[in-house]
């Protein structure tokens, strides 16, 4: 232990030993820095090399004439299954579809972590159970009976199509992502909330509640100001889950227009037609991992919190 | 109103009770049907729906759900393919790949974790550059992370590639593409992805040890590594519990990283149950087998997390 180096120690050459020991320590950490970075690092280098230099060079070498061009052919040419327009259409379908989920199921989870903490009632734990253990559940205990519902949902839209002139999205895939990924995520976010609130000093809504203020009022002008860092952190939980899936995203979406970024990216990388261009895989892996990564580095203290909270209950 | 203002109410008259109009009642059942919808739609879509794979796993529905219970054919089809080793089926491949996965994925995961964590934890300079190198894999899709391993581990391109390039030209590396060694590609790409939150939980942990108990240990003559061996790690008990959770539920549902890793590994040797389910249900046409696996993944989570959340919720009656 380095805190606390007892006088016998030192006094014994223990420096000597000391400083050998800091170098090990050092030594490891820093194998261990370039093993979690090396898949990035190739990836990174390989999305800005010519495919001639790929199969002539070396994986770990820098690009000598570093090119932008995989990065533009990925966004708006390469082909994903039959369609050549890029994955720029994909990446937007994310988009559409993360945006409306994070959203209905952070407030969801704010309003009923809020009931399950300051207005509970008889049977709120086991309310608060069943929601818990289904955020646990192998979603593919769900997946089919999903999609005949999705399924039936579409044909009623076709319908309501035809004779009425609007289906009111209806049967669309990136509405039927956005409600599934909200049905699924509720757990989640209502364990985050839960848990923060629990925190909050109940004094204070009840003195809000003495002095008359509603329902509503004590959600809207007392916990809602409070609960910004348990907003971030689920906010950022919710969009990398979102953004990462792709069990979801290839039973509901896996073909056609509305396809996430993760089902596009896997089409790319494992067509078989033609050459492979391995630095257009890279750079498209590269963009599909931005968004997240980016959240990652901007917040990264409440991305580590968020996922605490989901490990650590209580 | 209901639990938190009783003590106020019970100041009002008796008789003001009857004249409760509509609307307070209302403000009164206003929680409850605040929380209702969710309560609504997990019961529905996350029960309702077990249920109806349960269901399914007992009829014999192929290409299209059918709904006429014909009895258990499909766990005894699951049951017969568990011995069936030469060659092995899909299943038998499922579920041997599982064991291998999930036991080297939660162990290596956990050791690797622990180690990274007490390294960090000597009062390092740079942790603070450390910690997020270690961390970030965590927050890239599995299917990112299947595609840069897919290229670091492929012999032509990648490590072997490079190593034979260095002059180390009797390496060999071939396991993403062999079927019996494809298994363990995943477990190192898992490891990879998991291994620094799981040093991030044990960090938490070493941080909230009362310094007080590893001053006194010391000056009672403890040796480094008797001291993490005898009163650090048992004190890290709860935090080798949630990881342990987090791993075993994150084992079993991976699926993502088998398909964009592997694409299933030659001949499906990579497969995993969620990939058999997968397969089978929407590929294969045997709806019924499918399902039934899926029951089968689920009963393996209700084992482990049940008991778990039994405990975490009644410890603290409140």
């Amino acid at each position: 232990m380095s805190a606390v180096t007892t006088p016998a120690r030192q006094a014994s050459g223990g420096v000597n030993v000391k400083t050998v020991n800091r170098i090990v320590i050092y030594g490891l950490l820093a194998l261990f820095a370039v093993f979690y970075l090396m898949p990035l690092f190739v990836m990174l280098v390989t999305s800005f090399k010519t495919m001639d230099e790929i199969q002539n060079g070396n994986m770990l070498a820098l690009p000598r004439a570093p090119t932008f061009d995989p990065w533009l052919k990925a966004w708006g040419e390469t082909c994903v299954g039959l369609t050549c327009a890029g994955i720029k259409g994909y990446f937007w379908n994310s988009i559409k579809m993360v945006v409306p989920a994070v959203l209905i199921s952070t407030m969801l989870g704010a309003l009923n972590g809020y009931v399950l903490t300051k207005w509970r009632f008889r049977g709120a734990t086991l309310v608060f159970g069943l929601m818990l253990f289904a955020c646990f559940i192998p979603f593919q205990s769900v997946l089919l009976p999903m999609a005949t519902i999705l399924g039936s949902v579409g044909r009623f839209g076709v319908t309501l199509q035809n004779s009425i002139g609007t289906s009111f999205g209806l049967g669309n895939s990136t509405v039927n992502l956005v409600f599934v990924h909200v049905v699924y995520g509720i757990g989640f976010t209502t364990l985050f909330f839960r848990n923060y609130y629990e925190a909050f000093p109940t004094e204070l809504v009840k003195a809000a509640q003495v002095d008359g203020a509603s329902f509503f009022q004590i959600f809207r002008r007392i916990m809602l100001p409070n609960s910004m860092p348990i907003f971030v952190v689920t906010v950022i939980y919710q969009f990398t889950n979102i953004w990462n899936d792709f069990l979801f995203a290839s039973a509901y979406a896996g073909t056609g227009d509305a396809m996430p970024m993760t089902v596009a990216l896997n089409n790319v990388v494992n067509t078989s037609t033609g050459v492979v261009e391995y630095n257009v895989n890279m750079a498209a892996a590269m963009i599909a991992a931005l968004p997240t990564l980016l959240v990652y580095v901007l917040a990264g203290r409440y991305f580590v919190r968020g996922l605490m909270a989901g490990a650590v209950k209580g | 109103m209901s639990t938190v203002a009783t003590s106020q109410i019970k100041l009002t008259p008796e008789h003001a009770r009857p004249r409760a109009s509509v609307r307070s009642r209302l403000q009164d059942a206003l929680p409850k049907i605040v929380l209702a919808p969710s309560f609504a739609i997990t019961i529905v879509f996350v029960y309702g729906f077990i249920l109806w794979t349960i269901y399914l796993s007992f009829t014999n529905s192929k290409t299209f759900p059918s709904y006429v219970i014909t009895g258990s054919r499909a766990y005894q089809r699951l049951w017969g393919w568990t011995f069936d080793t030469d060659p092995p089926s899909s299943w038998y491949t499922s579920i041997t790949n599982m064991g291998i996965f999930g036991f080297l994925y939660i162990l290596i995961c956990l050791a690797l974790g622990l180690f990274l964590a007490i390294l960090l934890d000597q009062k390092i300079r740079g942790e603070g550059m450390l910690r997020p190198i270690y961390l970030y894999p965590m927050a890239l899709s599995f299917i990112v992370t299947g595609v840069a391993w897919k290229w670091f581990l492929d012999p032509g391109l990648g490590l072997e590639q490079t190593l034979h390039q260095w002059g180390w030209t009797s390496f060999h590396f071939d396991w993403i593409k062999n079927k019996d060694f494809v298994i363990y590609t995943v477990v190192i790409a898992g490891v990879w992805q998991a291994s620094g939150f799981i040093m991030a939980m044990f960090l938490a942990g070493l941080r909230g040890i009362d310094g007080e108990i590893m001053k006194a240990a010391q000056i009672d003559g403890a040796t480094t590594f008797q001291l993490y061996r005898r009163i650090v790690i048992p004190l890290l008990r709860p935090i080798f519990l949630s990881a342990f959770i987090v791993l075993a539920h994150l084992a079993i549902k991976s699926y993502d990283l088998v398909v964009a890793l592997t694409s299933g590994g030659p001949g499906g040797s990579a497969w995993l149950p969620s990939n058999f389910m997968y397969e089978y249900t929407f590929k294969r046409n045997e709806m019924a087998v499918g399902s039934a696996s899926a029951v089968i993944m689920l009963m393996t989570i209700v084992a482990i997390i049940v008991p778990y959340l039994y405990s975490e919720l009644r410890e603290k009656p409140r």
